[in-house]
């Protein structure tokens, strides 16, 4: 007698499509509550932590958010557009020393700062990155993994920006307070509006190209500028993290194109669970806390979220978030088959 | 007196091209391999050839073993390394090139970071450039007027005698034609029962192990860091994507255009600019020419 | 006489690799017109479609569309012309309901241009499109995940892939293959109408007797080649075609 694993969908869930959510109380509450979980956990933690007395921490939330942004733009492109982007770090990069280098020279002040190099930063990486679209899938990861490198190169060889030093004394935030929510409410600003985009026409579009280009280009539709639009977005997001990295530790330096800023977002999507959009947010703020718990250990800490990612990429490639999902929408028992 | 000069600095340029096109080649034909056979990007090549460095330096150091024994006793270790990455991780991703990239990769940062670990159980670690394999002959030749030491010369008989030996092995043993045989064509190759499993992991622990070889030829010519791991990759990359991945004649003809490539932009430029160079190579083909310049890959243009 | 020629194919040729796929291939379709292009499998019908719709360049040869050359343009701009052609292996988005399906084309520059800015409801109006074609909105059809519907409605939501379009030209790629006769039966009707509509259409087809009863004209393929041309009776008479076909189907006289 065979047992197998059978799953239903939860009669609640099933009446939740659509229109009908709005009928009952529980059903709206049903679909409210993990949203408001974490947008109230997201937003409560800087409470928390100042009541915990874990000043330390609050940095390591400021630096979880910008990993967050990473993630979600990581995911956002893999998933949703098919285009694995390991250059992460380019984006944080380019927006960090745009920010940077408008504090320091033009002295202008981080409100001006971080919407400029947002938007800028943006621009250049959809540029840059323009002539690799065309390119099949693995290549255009080993070039976008390649950017982020090559332009630390030329920074050393040429010894602008601040060369391996990097440049130092820009402004920082006021206090800890607008630190933190200021990274928070980009994150989840980010997380909704990415949500809200792939259910409209473009995100649509994107996922079709994803699926089956063919048939998108056959229908009268350049894919080019659909990607293009889609690197847009998504670099504006890793853009903003990087404009705000610079004023939140007041330097920028070549180590902001690191490796870390690459493998991290990784990690934390695959963790997470590709292609939902909140896993790569969650498990970006489960895995920077984590690695600086291990901060005392030097270097281990990338081996553990290497090994991490490789845990979770061949045993539960779906992902944290797919499995809660599906424990919260069924209930599954076991059956005789 | 000009003329002399100049014949000087060509003979240089000429044999020390060489030598760095013979070190990309060596560098790259391990990671060719595996691509070549089971279309598996290794990204844990780099972290492959360091771990032998560093093991024949520490079997020969601290444990006092003859070096051509350390040798055998690292290459071996490595080529087992190299069958487990595959039956334990990737196994499982066959088929999903980003995921064998990012996985693969993974395993080389934890090969490459765990060696710079200290203080953990005793493990004394691995930082910086004090690590030296010594050569295989102290000596200095001169050949054409050029004085150049016989580690180097070893490193192109070394270079030749490895890429040689792996043709006549994938031309002539039954093992090799057969792996040659999945690399041309995968489900026919099935259908005449060679395993396709078996094959990626016999080719992976051979990689792994010319991984190591062009360590053992390569390292006693400067020190051995983790660093240079990451740079072994890229290497090996560009060589393989400026070749034609799948292609062995665009990979020799690749290491050679990077090898010259490479000592002409050092003397016009400085060293400086060398990563900047082989990068930028890398971006300009997968630009223009994505097949690479021999590569037999179908390019853009897809079938209906 | 010039104006109604409407699509032109001149000397196309494309090898790959050393296999000679289609060679030296040249004909005309005019405005109206129903063209059905038949050969053994193999013949490079296929590849043909690729050529004239951009999605493989040739190495030689001229597409001219409304006497405007269209070879080596991009596949999309093609499309964007109207130029439209239906896929044999199709991969519509299963996850989606049917009229989702085709919210792509309707957000092409093509249909952008015609409608004169935003098209307001392009729900509404991907039903539409589903129910003239035969998704009977009664019964939800439409709204139907792709994946659960059978291949005869699987094949019409491709052909209205490309009407979404507002096409001048459809080319369709063995469009009846794998159906029964009871969906064969809907379909053609559906083709009928879009002639009688003043579409031109190019037909791909292994099932010779519908076929020939909806063209007026027919080329005979093979091995890359145009073997004959002509109307369907004087085709199926000529001798080297009737070899051709010999062994892989029945030919009806």
């Amino acid at each position: 007698m065979e047992r197998r694993r059978e799953r239903l969908d939860r009669g609640i869930k099933v009446r939740t499509e659509g229109l009908y959510a709005l009928t009952s109380w529980r059903e709206m509450f049903y679909l409210l509550v993990p949203r408001i979980v974490l947008i109230f956990g997201l937003l409560l933690s800087p409470f928390f932590l100042e009541w915990m007395d874990w000043m330390y921490w609050q940095r390591v939330l400021c630096q979880a958010g910008i990993y967050a942004l990473l993630a979600l733009s990581f995911d956002f492109l893999a998933e949703y557009v098919g285009l694995v982007c390991l250059g992460g770090a380019f984006f944080i990069g380019s927006g960090a020393y745009i920010s940077g280098l408008l504090n320091a020279k033009l002295g202008w002040s981080p409100f001006l700062t971080i919407p400029i190099a947002t938007v800028a930063g943006a621009g250049i990486s959809t540029l840059v990155f323009l002539p690799c679209l065309r390119l099949r899938g693995i290549y255009f990861a080993i070039i976008s993994f390649m950017f982020p490198l090559l332009t630390v190169y030329i920074i050393v060889a040429l010894n602008i920006f601040g060369g391996t030093e990097g440049i130092t004394a820009l402004a920082t935030f006021p206090n800890i307070w607008v630190d933190q929510y200021l990274i928070l409410g980009a994150v989840i600003i980010a997380l909704f509006a990415v949500r809200r985009l792939v259910t409209e026409d473009i995100g649509l579009i994107l996922r079709s190209i994803k699926d089956n280009d063919q048939a998108v280009k056959a229908s009268g539709i350049s894919i080019t500028s659909y990607k293009t639009k889609a690197v847009f977005i998504a670099a504006l997001l890793g853009c903003f993290g990087g404009a705000y990295l610079s004023h939140l530790y007041g330097w920028v330096g070549i180590s902001q194109f690191a490796l870390d800023y690459c493998i991290l977002p990784i990690a934390a999507t695959v963790m997470g669970g590709m292609g939902t959009l909140v896993g790569p947010v969650i498990g970006a703020f489960i895995l920077t806390p984590l690695s600086e718990a291990l901060r005392g250990f030097g270097q281990m800490r990338v081996v553990v979220y290497c090994l991490i990612l490789i845990g979770f990429i061949v045993y539960k490639p779906e992902g944290l978030m797919n499995v809660l999902q599906r424990k919260y929408h069924q209930f599954e028992h076991w059956e005789e088959v | 007196m000009h003329l002399a000069l100049c014949v000087s600095l060509i003979m240089n340029i000429l044999i020390y091209g060489t030598v760095n096109s013979i070190i990309f080649a060596l560098v790259a034909v391990g990671f060719t391999l595996v691509y070549g056979v089971s279309r598996l990007p290794n990204f844990a090549h780099g972290a492959l050839y360091v771990l032998v460095g560093f093991l024949t330096w520490s079997l020969v150091n601290d444990f006092k073993l003859f070096y051509p024994l350390a040798i055998l006793i690292s290459l071996g270790i490595s080529s087992i390394l190299g069958a487990l990455i595959y039956r334990l991780v990737l196994i499982r991703l066959r088929g999903l090139p980003t995921s064998e990239i990012i996985a693969s990769f993974a395993v080389g940062l934890i090969i490459l970071e765990g060696l710079r670990l200290q203080g953990i159980g005793g493990f004394k670690g691995f930082i910086g450039p004090f690590y030296v394999l010594p050569s295989f002959i102290d000596a200095k030749i001169r050949i054409a007027g050029v004085l150049i030491d016989a580690q180097r010369l070893i490193v192109i008989l070394g270079g030749l005698a490895v890429v040689a030996s792996i043709w006549l092995f994938t031309h002539y043993t039954k093992v090799g034609l057969s792996l040659r045989a999945i690399a041309q064509d995968e489900q026919a190759a099935m259908m005449l029962g060679i395993d396709s499993d078996r094959a990626a992991v016999i080719s992976l622990s051979i990689g792994s192990a010319l991984a190591g070889l062009a360590a053992v030829i390569i390292l006693p010519l400067g020190s051995v860091t983790a660093e240079e791991g990451y740079r072994i990759l890229i290497n090996a990359l560009a060589v393989c994507i400026i070749g034609g991945l799948g292609s062995w004649a665009g990979a020799v003809l690749a290491s050679f255009v990077l090898g010259f490539a490479r000592i002409i932009s050092t003397a016009l430029f400085g060293s400086v600019w060398e990563s900047v160079v082989l990068v930028g190579a890398i971006i300009l083909i997968l630009i223009f020419k994505p097949s690479g310049l021999l590569g037999k890959q179908k390019e853009l243009e897809e079938r209906v | 006489m010039g104006e109604d020629i409407f699509l032109r194919v001149k000397g196309i040729t494309k090898s790959f690799g050393g296999v000679m796929a289609v060679k030296n291939m040249s004909f005309e379709i005019a405005r109206g017109e129903i063209l059905g292009v038949i050969g053994p499998n193999g013949s490079g019908k296929t590849t043909l479609v690729n050529l004239i719709t951009g999605f493989v360049k040739p190495d030689s040869g001229e597409v001219f569309f409304k006497n405007k050359k269209m070879t080596g343009l991009q596949p999309h701009k093609i499309a964007d012309l109207g130029v439209t052609r239906t896929f044999q292996v199709m991969r519509p988005y299963h996850s989606l309901p049917a009229f989702k399906n085709l919210i792509v084309p309707l957000n092409s520059p093509r249909i952008r241009r015609t409608r004169g800015g935003k098209l307001g409801d392009k729900d509404g109006v991907a039903i539409d499109i589903l129910e003239e074609i035969g998704f009977e909105r009664d019964a939800y059809v439409p709204y139907k995940i792709a994946s659960s519907l059978p291949l005869g409605y699987l094949k019409r939501l491709e052909l209205a892939r490309c009407l979404a379009l507002k096409p001048e030209v459809v080319i369709c790629d063995e469009i009846f293959s794998g159906l029964s006769m009871s969906e064969i039966s809907t379909m053609v009707p559906l083709i009928e109408k879009l002639q009688m509509e003043g579409m031109t259409i190019m037909m791909i087809e292994h099932r010779l007797r519908e076929l020939f009863r909806l063209v007026n004209r027919v080329m005979v393929m093979n091995f890359g080649e145009k073997l004959a041309e002509g109307p369907p009776e004087e085709v199926m008479k000529n001798k080297e075609v009737r070899e051709a076909y010999l062994g892989t189907e029945a030919v009806p006289c």
